[in-house]
């Protein structure tokens, strides 16, 4: 799957979790999930579960704490379905 | 010097009406929202019949963010957060901005159990062992606070935000919590109420009990009401209600619209001792309830008007009345008018004391008693002790100054509060 692909499929999962709409226009790697979108950090969870089904894979708690950045995000789905 | 109390904003979510306009049609015109629900006679229930409010997924926009929406699956929560910001906004109050909450204004609202549909989804993916799979608002969602705190997030309150349980009585026990807490200084409004979740999870064990009606499956809307010859035990319902209670001084300084006063009331119980049990009246507490609730309210009892009764439509409604004789020392022709809702829509449970307080409350604001249906023939007991036009079978116009509710709950506890006309 192309990274870029990965990256659009990140940005439709965590929509429905942002706080600050303004932090979507310019989503990329380095787009940080609490402090450029506002999640509310008890919201990750559902976003890991959003991902685990959108992609087939499982998230352990160690890789979901690493998940800071979409870009974190993207490495951890790459790592999973290779 | 206690400061006086006033409601000054009201909202509701009742199986016969949404919102205050829809509700005060429906009781004034007998509408019934008791139903026949498939989804019990598939589970084998013996009472297939039941109240739920009618909220289409539109509506539910007005009142919860898109977020809020994903995974929502506590009726409970959605009937409370519904009834309470309506009450919020009726009262022409907004919303706390985004940087700091409002100091003055608190929260209390009871619930008997909550988001028992999201609990069940819970304990399925636990059992099958998917804990990980629950989410993050399986808590929210469940805990029993999760209502006051919905609200309280939503609204904004910077004061005492929490939620009480008193089974059936619940609702007028935090009507008078929140009382309490305005007349002792501590708060200047207190959003109070209750909310019930609906269905089988919550019906089930009454059902098993066999205190609910089971040969009306046909006919829901023609089960006996409260106060009936017929009656053969309640109908569930489900739903919420809410009241702004607010410091007088301060209604009166924002010029806000007073519905009524709360002139005080009493919550006791009879420590299921003589006659009273887990699931029945001490008789003697029930009448020391009412005759606190009147000393503590100022008033003579004489200068009730009318009653909005507990009168659930089982073998206690006799009880109840004798009761009530008894407290108010008041029988026959002297005896205030009375009335349920019970009839038009079912037993809310936890939520029945706020709807109730609702529809007492509207009745006072307009001067009118809503009829009580389904009891063309009053119970023998009934009739021999008070007057049957004591009993209105249709809705009269009446000047109204004084209501006293009323509710009991499992457990042996009473609630009784008396809401008056305002006068400056």
């Amino acid at each position: 799957m192309p990274e870029k692909e990965i990256l659009e499929k990140l940005k439709a999962i965590v929509t429905p979790y942002v706080q600050n709409k303004e932090g979507l226009e310019n989503f990329n790697e380095n787009t940080d999930f609490l402090n450029d979108l506002k999640i509310n950090s008890a919201n990750l969870v559902d976003v890991v579960l959003d991902v685990e089904d959108e992609f087939n894979i499982e998230i352990d708690t160690e890789s979901m704490n690493g998940m800071l950045t979409a870009g974190d995000a993207k490495n951890i789905i790459l790592e999973k379905i290779k | 010097m206690k400061n006086r109390v006033v409601i000054t904003g009201m909202g509701v979510v009742a199986p016969n009406g949404v919102g205050l306009e829809e509700f005060e049609t429906a009781i004034r015109n007998g509408q019934s929202g008791i139903e026949f629900y498939q989804e019990l006679a598939d589970l084998n229930f013996s009472c297939q019949i039941g109240g739920k409010p009618k909220i289409s997924s539109e509506k539910l926009k007005n009142y919860f963010t898109d977020l809020q929406l994903r995974g929502l699956n506590s009726s409970g929560i959605i009937y409370g957060v519904i009834a309470g910001t309506d009450a919020w906004a009726d009262a022409g109050l907004s919303k706390a901005d985004e940087e700091a909450p409002d100091w003055d204004s608190g929260i209390i609202f009871g619930t008997g159990i909550l988001g028992v549909d999201k609990f069940r989804e819970a304990i399925h993916l636990i059992d099958a062992g998917k804990t990980r799979r629950l989410g993050s608002t399986s808590v929210i969602q469940t805990m029993a606070s999760g209502i006051s705190a919905y609200l309280g997030g939503i609204l904004g309150c910077g004061n005492q935000v929490t939620t009480n349980s008193s089974a059936c009585t619940t609702g007028t026990e935090a009507l008078l919590m929140g009382f309490e807490r305005i007349q002792a200084g501590k708060a200047k409004r207190m959003l109070v109420g209750s909310c019930s979740d609906h269905g089988p999870y919550v019906w089930g064990g009454f059902d098993a009990m066999r205190i609910l009606p089971g040969n009306y499956n046909d006919t829901p809307q023609e089960a006996p009401g409260p106060l009936s010859a017929l009656a053969a035990g309640f109908i569930p319902g489900s739903g919420a209600g809410a009241l702004l209670l607010e410091d007088y001084a301060s209604a009166k300084e924002r010029g806000a619209r007073i519905y009524a006063e709360v002139m005080g009331g009493e919550v006791n119980s009879g420590g299921q001792r003589g006659g009273g049990s887990m699931t029945a009246a001490n008789s003697q507490a029930v009448q020391r309830c009412i005759k606190g609730a009147i000393e503590n309210s100022g008033i003579s009892a004489n200068e009730i008007d009318a009653i909005n009764g507990h009168l659930t439509g089982t073998s206690r409604d006799p009880v109840e009345i004798e009761n009530w004789i008894l407290g108010l020392d008041r029988k026959k022709e002297n005896f205030p008018y009375i009335n349920s809702l019970k009839g038009l829509m079912g037993h809310c449970l936890s939520a029945s004391g706020s709807i109730e307080c609702v529809a007492s409350v509207l009745q006072l604001y307009k001067n009118f008693i809503f009829g009580n249906v389904n009891c063309e023939k009053l119970h023998p007991e009934i009739s021999t002790l008070i007057a049957s036009e004591k009993i209105p079978r249709k809705t009269i116009e009446i000047p109204l100054n004084i209501i006293a509710k009323a509710s009991f709950g499992f457990g042996d506890v009473n609630g009784i509060v008396i809401f008056k006309k305002i006068t400056e």
